[in-house]
């Protein structure tokens, strides 16, 4: 042992690069943990929904509610908006501007028909009576939905936004690497949706 | 008429002559005296034609070590605010016996000690240790950035926008009279129907936004930009306390806002999360906003047990004892922290189960932290100890500490705690450990990077006098509290009927008045040793023989950091680096990619400052004009693609050839 710390005392290794270090890039590792602080605002959410999901205040219950086959459409939308940003980041890796372009803009009217959608339940709900300020389940209810779409929204701000830098700049690493958090993100929503019908919708008819 | 005033009223909101508080002499004063010596600083920046360095150089600074000083500046002004809520509410305690009222009446102390609550933790604790990570995690790693440079400095912006609005409550309008977490249903629309509470809610949600954009940007460039060869074993231990307090942060600050959110959605729109009615559940409120607030203390301490791992080892001149220890002891604490958070509330009638599932989960974080109290005695074990200042902090802070850790478990104890709960006995362990462990560490790590960061030791006179002061302050006003706490003197109270209590409280205040003199001599010593520097100056960048990467570099360290990316072959890897014969590079040198200034965090901040103010009042235009210059700012950001720049290679030549020169002048 003793031999060997001496061995290491004369021995001298390199100590710096003398070449440009380049670390990998961080972008990808800090979005994701954005978007897993994201998911705490929405494990809030649904946690609360969990608690406060049966308090109807003698107001009514998602079986009086909820339009299921409405629903199922709008979750239509947004699983088909999520395969056509698939299909944009596949004509993005063929370096293919106008295409990627093309279906960026089917996704994103896919994404507004499921907002107006949303919009419409929610305003047909409030015109029922049925607010957030009914009852403690209407208030997690709409709060939890809400927030998704206010997602949802800030997604479609977002990609107009790209869209414009892609017709603008073309796929540069930067756009690239833009269109990749976007791609997240916009996943990364619709998996919350997949919680959102499944435990919000679905179990609440089921009561 | 009626026009008139619905126009005045669309402007306004609810803002009047009337929430100007001219009729508290106190507020006035206080009032007048900042606006004095704000008229004051900013006269002597314009004489000095200052306004252009400090927007160039820092404003704008996207360096890591700028925005670290000043998170720190800002934590300090902060630090002040919250002392002088502190020491009212001593005095107004000490005095209202026997009928007296004392002179701060019941709606103005409730709003003092909710104040003094959300100062200290979150702009003064918070800013301080996000300061002390920003500035050393990127050096200690042999880094020349964090990975997000925008985004640290608009998560600094943000975190002085929520101080700003905090402190705007104190002229306009009224603070929360809450208490820190500001339960409801008391904080529901019902009870608090004033701005108070929405002064609270804005001024941590936008704070909050920055804190978790810096736990993002802080774990990034701790997992991606480690020097070549730095394992994850071989990052130093701050380094370690840094990444985990981030993940905590990343793990818990969602968790506040979406909690704040919904407050403040039952505050706004009339939503039934927290009320008592329509099947409104307040309990809920209690448990989310500590599962945010039990691992939001270990945020706190985990970076000062860092603090205090680099001083025992640098001034007993040993490696740390149990190296691997410490850091699995801090991963530990790290996921414990996250199971304990009912222990704030065993009185809330959970039952005895969970009581007892929370009580043995506190318990049992007494374990880690216990281990890294004896890992830190066996470093000083046969060390050469050096008493300089950073030793004097860390030495206090293990004998208070472990009080304050004593009375934690008796506090965990479910029984003991239906006697203890919100009780002053509570007020004086967390003050035991907040005091004796948080601002132990920071006042440690200023005294210890201070060299670093600007290139001159603090003279050591006036760090002893803020020492003892702050030490034997912190007993003489605390050790009371334990007592009174005992007796069964609940908190939060600004008037006493039993005489025979204010002895105690008079002790209180003058130890209150000890610290104060602590925080007077640490000031002194600022200046002090700012008048002296070019005596206490270093020329060497490594003043104290130190261990870790930020030594190797010189004082304050170049915009780069290093002029050539460190290669790592052991943890604490200066001290590997001078024991094997390292030869500081002389030339050759390469340009260097950095990043580019920018004042869009800085704009973005002072927009979300206006939308807060406008929500809080009631001005919907104000909000939905600064909520819609917030975006397009933020969009028009994205536009900029000309974000970084390249030293040239002459500069950096110049700029290490200065520093052979003055380390061949101390030779």
């Amino acid at each position: 042992m003793a031999s060997n710390i001496q061995a290491q005392d004369t021995d001298k290794p390199e100590f710096y690069l003398t070449e440009e270090h380049h670390p990998e890039g961080s972008t990808m590792l800090g979005f994701w943990l954005y978007l897993m602080s994201d998911c705490l605002i929405f494990a809030t959410l649904f946690a609360t929904h969990g608690v406060l999901g049966r308090s109807y205040a003698a107001g009514p219950s998602p079986a009086d509610l909820f339009n299921l086959p409405l629903v199922a459409v709008n979750t239509a939308m947004l699983l088909l908006s999520s395969i056509t940003y698939g299909f944009a980041m596949l004509q993005m890796e063929r370096n293919a501007k106008t295409e990627t372009l093309f279906w960026l803009g089917v996704t994103g009217v896919f994404g507004a028909i499921f907002l107006g959608l949303e919009l419409y339940e929610f305003i047909h709900l409030i015109h029922e009576g049925a607010g957030p300020t009914r009852s403690a389940f209407l208030s997690s209810f709409f709060t939890l939905v809400g927030t998704h779409g206010l997602h949802v929204t800030f997604g479609i701000i977002w990609l107009i936004t790209l869209m414009v830098q892609v017709s603008m700049r073309g796929l540069i690493p930067e756009n690239r690497r833009r269109l990749m958090c976007l791609s997240m993100f916009w996943h990364f929503l619709d998996v919350i949706w997949i919680g959102v019908f499944s435990f919000v919708y679905l179990l609440g008819v089921l009561g | 008429m009626f026009g008139n005033s619905t126009l005045t009223e669309f402007i306004f909101g609810r803002l009047s002559w009337q929430a100007i508080p001219y009729h508290e002499p106190i507020l006035v004063v206080t009032f007048a005296a900042v606006v004095l010596g704000g008229i004051a600083l900013l006269a002597l920046i314009t004489r000095y034609k200052l306004w252009g360095y400090l927007w160039t150089e820092w404003f704008t600074s996207v360096d890591h070590k700028k925005i670290g000083v000043m998170y720190i500046v800002l934590a300090i002004i902060m630090l002040l605010r919250g002392f002088a809520d502190a020491i009212m509410m001593r005095i107004q305690q000490a005095i209202a016996f026997n009928g007296n009222e004392g002179y701060l009446n019941p709606h103005h102390y409730d709003q003092i000690f909710t104040a003094h609550g959300v100062i200290m933790i979150f702009f003064v604790a918070m800013p301080f240790v996000t300061g002390f990570m920003n500035y050393v995690v990127p050096l200690q790693i042999g880094a020349r950035d964090v990975s997000f440079p925008f985004l640290n400095n608009f998560s600094f912006w943000m975190t002085t926008a929520g101080a700003i609005i905090i402190m705007m409550s104190l002229f306009v309008g009224e603070f929360a009279r809450t208490g820190w977490l500001a339960y409801p249903p008391l904080s529901g629309a019902d009870y608090s129907p004033g701005v108070g509470v929405d002064y609270y809610i804005w001024g941590l949600q936008v704070a909050g936004v920055g804190t978790t954009l810096s736990g993002i940007n802080l774990i990034a460039t701790i997992v991606k930009m480690r020097a070549p060869g730095m394992t994850f074993m071989k990052m130093p231990v701050f380094t370690w306390t840094s990444l985990c307090t981030n993940i905590l942060i990343v793990a818990t600050f969602p968790i506040l806002t979406a909690t704040l959110a919904l407050l403040s959605l039952d505050r706004y729109v009339g939503t039934n999360f927290f009320t008592n009615d329509l099947g409104g559940n307040p309990m809920m409120y209690v448990n989310l906003i500590w599962i945010w607030g039990h691992p939001e203390v270990y945020i706190l301490v985990l970076p000062a047990f860092g603090i205090f791992s680099e001083v025992v080892a640098t001034f007993s001149g040993k490696r740390l004892f149990g190296y691997a220890s410490m850091v699995y002891a801090t991963c530990v604490i790290m996921i414990l922290s996250y199971i304990v958070w009912l222990h704030h509330f065993f009185t809330m009638g959970a039952g005895a189960s969970v009581n007892a599932f929370f009580g043995i989960t506190t318990m049992i974080i007494s374990i880690p932290t216990g281990a890294k109290m004896f890992n830190w005695l066996f470093t000083m074990y046969r060390g050469r100890i050096r008493y300089e200042l950073p030793m004097y902090w860390t030495i206090g802070f293990m004998v208070t500490f472990v009080i304050g850790g004593m009375t934690g478990v008796m506090l965990a104890i479910p029984p003991a705690d239906f006697v203890l709960h919100n009780s002053l006995f509570l007020i004086a362990h967390f003050h035991n450990v907040i005091i004796g462990g948080v601002l132990f560490g920071l006042m440690a790590g200023i005294v210890y990077w201070w060299p670093k960061a600007f290139g001159y030791k603090l003279d050591p006179f006036w760090g002893k006098m803020s020492f003892w002061f702050w030490q034997i302050g912190f007993f003489v006003a605390f050790m009371p509290l334990y007592v009174l706490g005992l007796m069964g003197v609940t908190r939060r109270v600004s008037q006493f009927e039993d005489p025979s209590l204010q002895i105690w409280f008079i002790i209180a205040a003058f130890g209150a008045f000890l610290i104060a003199i602590g925080i007077a001599s640490f000031i002194i010593q600022l200046v002090v040793s700012f008048l002296k520097r070019d005596q206490l100056r270093d020329n060497s960048g490594d003043p104290w023989d130190g261990r870790t990467l930020e030594w190797s570099t010189s004082s304050p360290p170049p915009d780069y950091n290093f002029a050539f990316t460190p290669v790592v072959h052991d943890h604490d890897s200066w001290y590997d680096m001078k024991r094997r014969g390292y030869e500081r590079p002389l030339g050759g040198f390469k340009q260097i990619h950095m990043p580019r200034n920018t004042g869009t965090g800085l704009i973005l901040a002072a927009l979300s400052v206006a939308l807060a103010f406008g929500m809080i009042w009631y001005m919907w235009w104000l909000a939905i004009l600064s909520f819609v210059a917030m975006l397009a700012v933020a969009i028009g950001h994205t536009f900029n693609y000309n974000r970084d720049f390249y030293i040239p290679a002459e500069t950096v030549t110049t700029t290490e050839d200065a520093r052979s020169e003055l380390l061949a002048e101390r030779t």
